[in-house]
C-alpha cells in the first residue's frame, strides 16, 4: 500500500447525473478512508478553484460523470492548477464524451460500431434536416436508437422502432443535449468491460447487464435488483479473448489512461460491437466497474488505491 | 409544502460535510458506515419500492443559485414581523423554559388542542379537544392516517394530480392508487361513481378516499359546494371514508369560503380531517393537526408514539403563545394580499408567454398553477431543458401521479418568488417551449 495522501474527492457538479455522481464518490471516499487516506470532499460547483488552492490536495480523484467531470473541463482547471489527478487527461476526455468523434476514432482504428449520423438542434429549425430523416431510416434501417451526442447513463435514449417514432426520439434526445445522434439498432447482449491501468492496461472480466424491457436504461441501471450483472459474463474463450482485445484497442485507441470502461453489443452472429466509452465508469452500487473488479478477485479497495497510484497530469 | 427534496438534500449534503470536517484520523466505524454497499441487501421491501428516476435526480439540480425555481412549495416568511417573532420567543423562554424543554403528551399540548378547535370552529367545523392529535406537520398527519388504514394492495382513491408529497407516502406503503380526474370544480364526482360501480363490480372496496378540496396542490382547483355535498353522502353510502387534506383553506384570495367535508359530515364520522399551521404562519414549526373520529384517533395516536413520542414542545408552545397575543388572521390577510399579487403576475405571464394550446388554472388561493401543455411536449424533457438551457425550475406533472400521467402538465408555485422573478420564470420556460415547439414544427407538427 502507498504511503497516506490528501486526497481531493472531486464530485457532483451540475450534469444530469450528478445524483449518480454522489453516489459514485460516496463508494469512492469510503475505499480511500479504509486505504488510511486523507479525504476531503469537494462537491463541484462556482468555489471550485477557490476550494482546491484552499485545501492544497496531493491528488484530486474525479468522480464526476457526464458535463464537467468527463468532457475534459476539470481535468483542464487541474492541469492550471497542476494538481495530478485520477483518469484520462483533457483530450481523453473530449474524445469520449461526444460520441460522434468517438465513433469517427473507432472507424480510423478499424473497431466496429454502430454506423450513425448526428445532428445539431439547429440543423432541425434552420436547415430543414427534418426532409432528411427518410435518407436516414433508408441508409440506417429501423429500428433506430435515437440519443443524445453527449450524455450518459443512457438518460434521453429512445429506440424508435417505426418511422413515426423518430420525431418524438430527436425531440426528446435534444432536451438533454443540443446535438442528436441517430444510431443503428444492434439487437444483443450487452457487454461491458473495464479497463485498468495506463502503461499496460488490463481488460477486466466482461460483465452482461441483462435487463427486462427494452434497453439498458437509467431505471434499470440505478434501482437494485431491476438489473442481473452476470461476471464473469458467460462468453466463450473466444469472443472473451475478443471482447477483451477489443476493449483494449478503445481504450487505446481514445487515449484513456488510468481506467475506463467500455460498453457493447455481441449480436446474434457473435460480432462486437462497440457502443461507447466511459472515461469515469459509474462507482456506485449497481454499476459495472466494481462487479468486474470483484469477479477478476479484485477488491473495490484494490481499484480505487491503483487508480489513485496513477494519477497523473498531462493533457 | 411540495416537493421538499431539494432542502432536504441540502441538510444532508451539510451533514456529509460535517462528518467529513471532522478532525484527526478516520475511525473503522466512520468507513464502514459510509459503505452503502453494506446495508443494500438488508432494506424493507417497502424501502426499496421506490425505483432511481432521471426525474428525481434532475429535481436536485433546482437548488443551483442561478436557477430561478418555480419547483418549491414554499410559504413567505420574511413578512412574518421580526418584533412579534422575538417577542413570543421572549414570552415562551421567560414563563415556559422547562415545560417547552420537556417531551410532552403525544396527542399535543390541551391548550392548543383548544386553539385548535377555535380555528376549525371559526371555519365553521366543530371538533372537540379530545378529538384532536397535533402532528409534525400535515405530512405526518398523511402518513399517519395512511399508516393507519393501508396495507399492501389496499385501493386509495386520490385525485389526478394529487399532492406530490403524498406520492412517496402511498408508494412505501404499497397503496394500489385510483386517480379520479379533476375539473375546474375539483374531484369529478360522476368519474368517482363510475370508478367506485366498476371496482365494486370486481368485488373490490377502497379503503379510503385522500381529497385537497381546497385550493388543490398541484391542480390549482377548489371543489364546487355542490361536489362537496356529494361526495360526502357517497362516501357515506357506500361506506368509504374520506380523509381531507385542507393545508391552503385561509389561503384564500377571492371568492367565498366553502364549508369543509369534516363540516358537511356533521360528526358522522365519516371524514378525517387534516391541516396544518405551516401556511398560515411557519412550516418551521413544524406543527398541523388531524381531527377524527376518537376510534381512529387512538389508532393514530399509537402509530405517532412509535415514530416521535410527540411533536416538538417547543413548536407547540410557540403557536400558543402567538395565538394568545395576536391575530393570526391578521398575518394571513397580509400573506393572502402578498400571494394575490404573485398569483395576479403568474397568471400574466403565462397569457403571454405560453402557447395558446395550452391551458392553466386560475386559483382563488393556495399557492400553486397547474398548467398543461399541448401533447408533443413532455414536461419532464421540457424540464432538462430549462434547467440546462434556460435556468429556469418547476415540478413536471408526473411527480402528482403514480401511473405515469401528467406527462404533458407542470406545477408552478407563485408563492416564494417576488413578482418579477415570476415573470421571468415564466418568460424563460416560454421560451424553452418555444424552442421544443419550433423543432414539433420542423417535423412538420409530426410528433
Amino acid at each position: 500500500m502507498s504511503s497516506p495522501q490528501r486526497v481531493a474527492v472531486l464530485k457532483g457538479g451540475q450534469s444530469l447525473e450528478r445524483e449518480v455522481s454522489l453516489r459514485s464518490a460516496a463508494n469512492v471516499e469510503a475505499a480511500l478512508q479504509r486505504l488510511g487516506h486523507e479525504v476531503i470532499s469537494v462537491d463541484a460547483d462556482a468555489s471550485l478553484v477557490r476550494t482546491l488552492r484552499a485545501e492544497r490536495p496531493d491528488v484530486v480523484f474525479v468522480a464526476i460523470h457526464g458535463k464537467s467531470g468527463e468532457d475534459g473541463t476539470v481535468q483542464e482547471i487541474l492541469e492550471i492548477l497542476n494538481i495530478p489527478y485520477t483518469g484520462s487527461g483533457v483530450l481523453a476526455c473530449v474524445r469520449s464524451m461526444n460520441k460522434v468523434i468517438t465513433k469517427a476514432i473507432f472507424t480510423q482504428a478499424g473497431i466496429p460500431t454502430p454506423p450513425a449520423c448526428a445532428f445539431g438542434e439547429d440543423a432541425f429549425r434552420e436547415l430543414g434536416v427534418a426532409d432528411a430523416l427518410g435518407d436516414v431510416e433508408e441508409r440506417l434501417g429501423l429500428p433506430l436508437v435515437v440519443k443524445p451526442a453527449k450524455q450518459g447513463s443512457a438518460i434521453g435514449i429512445t429506440i424508435a422502432r417505426a418511422h413515426e417514432d423518430v420525431p418524438r426520439g430527436i425531440m426528446s434526445a435534444l432536451s438533454y443535449d443540443d446535438h442528436v445522434m441517430l444510431e443503428q439498432f444492434i439487437p444483443g447482449r450487452e457487454i461491458a468491460v473495464s479497463v485498468l491501468g495506463t502503461v499496460d492496461p488490463i481488460a477486466l472480466p466482461a460483465v452482461e447487464a441483462v435487463f427486462s424491457g427494452d434497453f439498458y436504461d437509467f431505471e434499470s441501471r440505478y434501482t437494485p435488483g431491476m438489473t442481473e450483472l452476470v461476471a464473469p459474463a458467460d462468453l466463450s474463450d473466444a469472443l472473451t479473448a475478443e471482447v477483451s482485445r477489443v476493449a483494449l484497442q478503445c481504450y487505446e485507441a481514445i487515449g484513456l489512461r488510468g481506467f475506463g470502461r467500455v460498453d457493447m453489443i455481441i449480436d446474434e452472429d457473435d460480432q462486437v460491437w462497440v457502443l461507447e466509452i466511459n472515461p469515469i465508469p459509474g462507482m456506485t452500487d449497481t454499476s459495472l466497474l466494481p462487479k468486474a473488479a470483484q469477479a477478476a478477485g479484485m477488491s473495490f479497495d484494490d481499484v480505487i488505491e491503483r487508480v489513485l497510484g496513477e494519477a497523473a497530469l498531462g493533457i | 409544502m411540495g416537493l421538499v427534496c431539494p432542502q432536504m438534500r441540502r441538510v444532508c449534503g451539510m451533514i456529509g460535510r460535517a462528518m467529513n470536517d471532522g478532525q484527526g484520523a478516520p475511525t473503522a466505524d466512520r468507513t464502514t458506515a459510509r459503505d452503502s454497499s453494506r446495508f443494500e441487501d438488508r432494506f424493507a421491501a417497502r424501502a426499496t419500492g421506490i425505483k432511481s428516476s432521471a426525474m428525481r435526480d434532475l429535481m436536485s439540480l433546482t437548488e443551483r443559485p442561478e436557477i430561478i425555481s418555480l419547483a418549491g412549495g414554499l410559504p413567505d416568511t420574511d413578512s412574518f414581523p421580526d418584533e412579534i417573532f422575538s417577542e413570543v420567543w421572549g414570552a415562551v423562554a421567560t414563563t415556559y423554559k422547562a415545560s417547552s424543554l420537556q417531551y410532552g403528551p403525544t396527542e399535543g399540548l390541551l391548550e392548543l388542542r383548544q386553539d385548535i378547535c377555535e380555528i376549525m370552529h371559526s371555519e365553521g367545523a366543530i371538533a372537540r379537544p379530545d378529538e384532536i392529535l397535533v402532528t409534525a406537520g400535515g405530512q405526518q398527519a398523511i402518513a399517519l392516517a395512511i399508516g393507519a388504514f393501508i396495507d399492501p394492495g389496499d385501493i386509495v382513491i386520490a385525485e389526478g394530480p394529487t399532492y406530490p408529497g403524498a406520492v412517496p407516502t402511498l408508494t412505501t406503503n404499497q397503496a394500489h392508487v385510483v386517480h379520479i380526474p379533476l375539473d375546474t370544480n375539483g374531484m369529478s364526482i360522476d368519474s368517482l361513481e363510475e370508478h367506485l360501480d366498476r371496482l365494486d363490480s370486481q368485488g373490490r372496496r377502497p379503503k379510503l378516499i385522500y381529497t385537497i378540496p381546497n385550493f388543490h396542490n398541484p391542480g390549482g382547483v377548489t371543489m364546487s359546494l355542490e361536489r362537496r355535498h356529494r361526495l360526502v353522502a357517497l362516501a357515506a353510502e357506500r361506506d368509504i371514508l374520506i380523509v381531507e387534506d385542507n393545508p391552503y383553506g385561509a389561503i384564500r384570495f377571492e371568492g367565498e369560503a366553502l364549508p369543509s367535508l369534516y363540516e358537511l359530515d356533521a360528526g358522522a364520522g365519516g371524514v378525517v380531517y387534516l391541516s396544518t399551521f405551516s401556511k398560515i404562519l411557519s412550516p418551521g414549526v413544524r406543527i398541523g393537526w388531524v381531527a377524527a373520529p376518537a376510534p381512529i384517533l387512538r389508532k393514530m395516536n399509537l402509530g405517532k408514539q412509535a415514530i416521535d413520542l410527540c411533536s416538538s414542545t417547543l413548536g407547540q408552545r410557540f403557536i400558543i403563545e402567538y395565538l394568545r397575543r395576536h391575530d393570526w388572521r391578521e398575518h394571513v390577510g397580509r400573506l393572502n394580499m402578498i400571494y394575490r399579487s404573485r398569483r395576479d403576475a403568474m397568471l400574466a405571464a403565462l397569457s403571454n408567454e405560453f402557447p395558446t394550446e395550452a391551458i392553466w388554472s386560475h386559483p382563488q388561493g393556495g399557492l400553486f398553477v397547474w398548467a398543461t401543455l399541448p401533447e408533443y411536449l413532455q414536461t419532464s424533457e421540457l424540464l432538462a431543458r430549462a434547467i440546462e438551457r434556460h435556468q429556469v425550475a418547476f415540478v413536471p406533472g408526473a411527480a402528482a401521479f403514480l401511473d405515469g400521467q401528467g406527462q404533458h402538465s407542470m406545477r408552478l408555485n407563485f408563492s416564494s418568488s417576488s413578482e418579477e422573478k415570476i415573470t421571468e420564470g415564466v418568460h424563460r420556460i416560454g421560451a424553452a417551449i418555444e424552442a421544443m415547439t419550433a423543432l414539433q414544427r420542423a417535423f412538420g407538427g409530426g410528433v
